[in-house]
């Protein structure tokens, strides 16, 4: 796959937008059609449609207050949108509780870092672990054969997963101890250790520096790569978002007001405007 | 002396065992189980109903306190908590006051108020008898359970999925929510395990103290819950610690202070940790952030 964002070429998919070439022979992962949400008399959210392929990385990027959390929030179902569709690999997600839509392959991160900070790096990751580790009270209990095949079988899949962000070696560390650009990392690891179909990454380069930004970029990529998934990232870096995302959506206010490639959104004068201010205004 | 202080360590160990279950669900569900107390008379009579009317041997009879006690955990949360998830916190202590009143009201219409002798369950093993001092069957089994029960809760906090799962929402429900885990199932797990430890308190206190009535598991109810508090609401081992100390403290008030007066001088020890480390001994401090 390109590295180079520019270099993708597209298909136009029914419905909401267009994916890269190389996924339109599989259904979008993601797809919202209509989309919003309203907060007692106030519209956080309106009319948001986007599909995202099925190894595509897209960026959602927009001026604070713009309402891109709230549209992670609602993908996760810790909002039950007012209006809409949600269809994630095919299914469609009204009713689901958040764990329900996380097991139907749908995975976060967040923007203030939510990790388990009394539990341990490596038990972070398990957490993430949990659904497909497979034994049961009784086993445990007893100390069954089961479980302790189940429990090596997590611990190495949990010191693979870290490995990826070479992190294997801080598996024993507590949570809270780690240094801030490793927790936003450990975070993402927690993440796909829950075996989605979608990463949702809410400003992943926050508080990093360039070089572990530019680290970063070669990473989501690696993961898109590796376990051929979609990444959907909220980031103010625009160096990260120009950079990787081959599909980027433009919110402002709560409605998209540009959808397009980085080339096309640096050109566009709406998402100039909504940055910058209208000339004239000041 | 020395008498006083191993009869105080039985004792605070079944305050023990009760506070881990009060620890556990506090820790979990952030919520305070009054009903807990009279989980534990519900386990001695269901272990009293086994034994003397149906006649079982004791450990047939202990493991059914255990089932019933378990499935009545369960039964509460299910009716009486979880309609409260997303309730304040008052609100659910008053439902958990409710449900610790039914529950003395329909052992009375059951059993009636009259006390019930209940049979020694915990003396399977000889005394021992060092020099003149005799360390009844009964305190060395309760010794025994309770650390017995407390390296295990330890291992399954620490090394199971579910104890990890359950550490993982006591920390961030929602965050634990999206990374896939059930959180209804890890309450009601966690309402589990706290009441069949609450049957095999209720057994061991009934065992010592032979007198069953309705209102048996509410004084150590609370005794426990000040034990909790007293270690650290929350903490495995704080409430272990508590537990005992507040047992040791009751016995050597009522022997050399006053029999009357013990029960104050607990609570007043619990208000004078609280003020000077409020907390609790082993309990985490928890900054608020600004």
């Amino acid at each position: 796959m390109s590295n180079n964002p520019n270099e993708t070429k597209y298909v136009e998919v029914p419905g909401p937008g267009k994916i890269p070439e190389r996924d339109k022979d599989k259904r979008p992962v993601l797809e919202a059609s209509h989309l919003g949400i309203d907060f007692g008399g106030l519209t956080a959210v309106d009319e948001f449609n986007i599909a995202i392929g099925a190894t595509e990385i897209g960026g959602l990027i927009g001026p604070n207050g713009a309402g891109k959390t709230t549209v992670f929030n609602l993908l996760t179902k810790v909002y039950q949108p007012t209006r809409g569709v949600i269809m994630l690999d095919g299914k469609d997600t009204h009713g689901m509780n958040t764990t329900q839509a996380n097991q139907a392959g749908i995975a976060r991160t967040f923007q203030n870092i939510r990790l388990f900070d009394k539990l341990t790096v490596e038990e972070n990751v398990k957490i993430g672990l949990h659904n497909s580790i497979g034994y049961h009270l009784p086993s445990a209990v007893l100390r069954l054969p089961g479980y302790w095949k189940e429990e090596k079988k997590a611990h190495d899949k949990a010191l693979e997963l870290l490995d990826i962000f070479d992190m294997a070696d801080l598996a024993d560390v507590k949570a809270s101890s780690l240094p801030y650009g490793a927790q936003r990392r450990l975070e993402i690891v927690r993440a796909l250790a829950t075996n989605p179909k979608v990463l949702l990454l809410d400003e992943p380069a926050a508080g990093m520096n360039p070089s572990e930004t530019e680290e970063l970029m070669n990473n989501i990529r690696k993961i898109r790569d590796t376990f051929n998934i979609a990444v959907l990232l909220i980031e103010h870096d625009m160096k990260l978002v120009m950079g990787i995302c081959e599909n980027i959506i433009v919110l402002n206010f709560g409605k998209i007001i540009a959808k397009g490639t980085p080339i096309e959104i640096q050109n566009n004068p709406k998402v100039i405007e909504a940055y910058l201010g209208s000339q004239g205004e000041e | 002396m020395l008498n006083y202080l191993i009869s105080g360590i039985s004792l605070g160990s079944v305050y023990a065992i009760i506070a881990l279950g009060y620890t556990m669900v506090y820790g979990i569900a952030k919520m305070l189980n009054f009903a807990h107390g009279d989980v534990i008379m519900v386990g001695g009579y269901a272990a009293f109903c086994a034994g003397t009317y149906f006649g079982w041997p004791a450990p047939v009879a202990v493991v059914f306190s255990m089932c019933i006690c378990t499935i009545l955990g369960i039964l509460i949360e299910k009716l009486a908590y979880k309609p409260l998830r997303n309730a304040t916190s008052l609100a659910v202590l008053i439902t958990a006051i409710g449900v610790s009143y039914f529950l003395q009201n329909m052992a009375l219409i059951i059993w009636t108020s009259n006390p019930k002798a209940f049979p020694n369950m915990a003396n399977f093993i000889p005394s021992i008898i060092v020099g003149d001092i005799t360390i009844s069957s009964t305190t060395i089994i309760t010794i025994i359970a309770s650390v017995i029960i407390m390296i295990a809760l330890t291992l399954f906090t620490s090394k199971t999925k579910m104890g990890k799962a359950m550490r993982a929402v006591s920390e961030d429900k929602g965050a634990a929510q999206l990374m896939g885990i059930n959180v209804n199932a890890t309450i009601s797990t966690t309402f589990a395990i706290g009441s069949g430890l609450a049957a095999i308190a209720g057994v061991l206190l009934c065992s010592a103290y032979p007198n069953l009535v309705p209102t048996t598991g509410s004084m150590p109810g609370i005794k426990a819950f000040t034990a909790a508090v007293l270690g650290g609401i929350g903490s495995i081992p704080g409430a272990m610690l508590g537990g005992i100390l507040l047992g040791v403290l009751e016995k050597f008030a009522q022997a050399y202070i006053s029999t009357q007066l013990s029960d104050a001088i607990v609570f007043a020890a619990l208000i004078i940790v609280l003020i000077v480390k409020p907390s609790g001994l082993l309990g985490k401090k928890i900054q608020e952030k600004v």
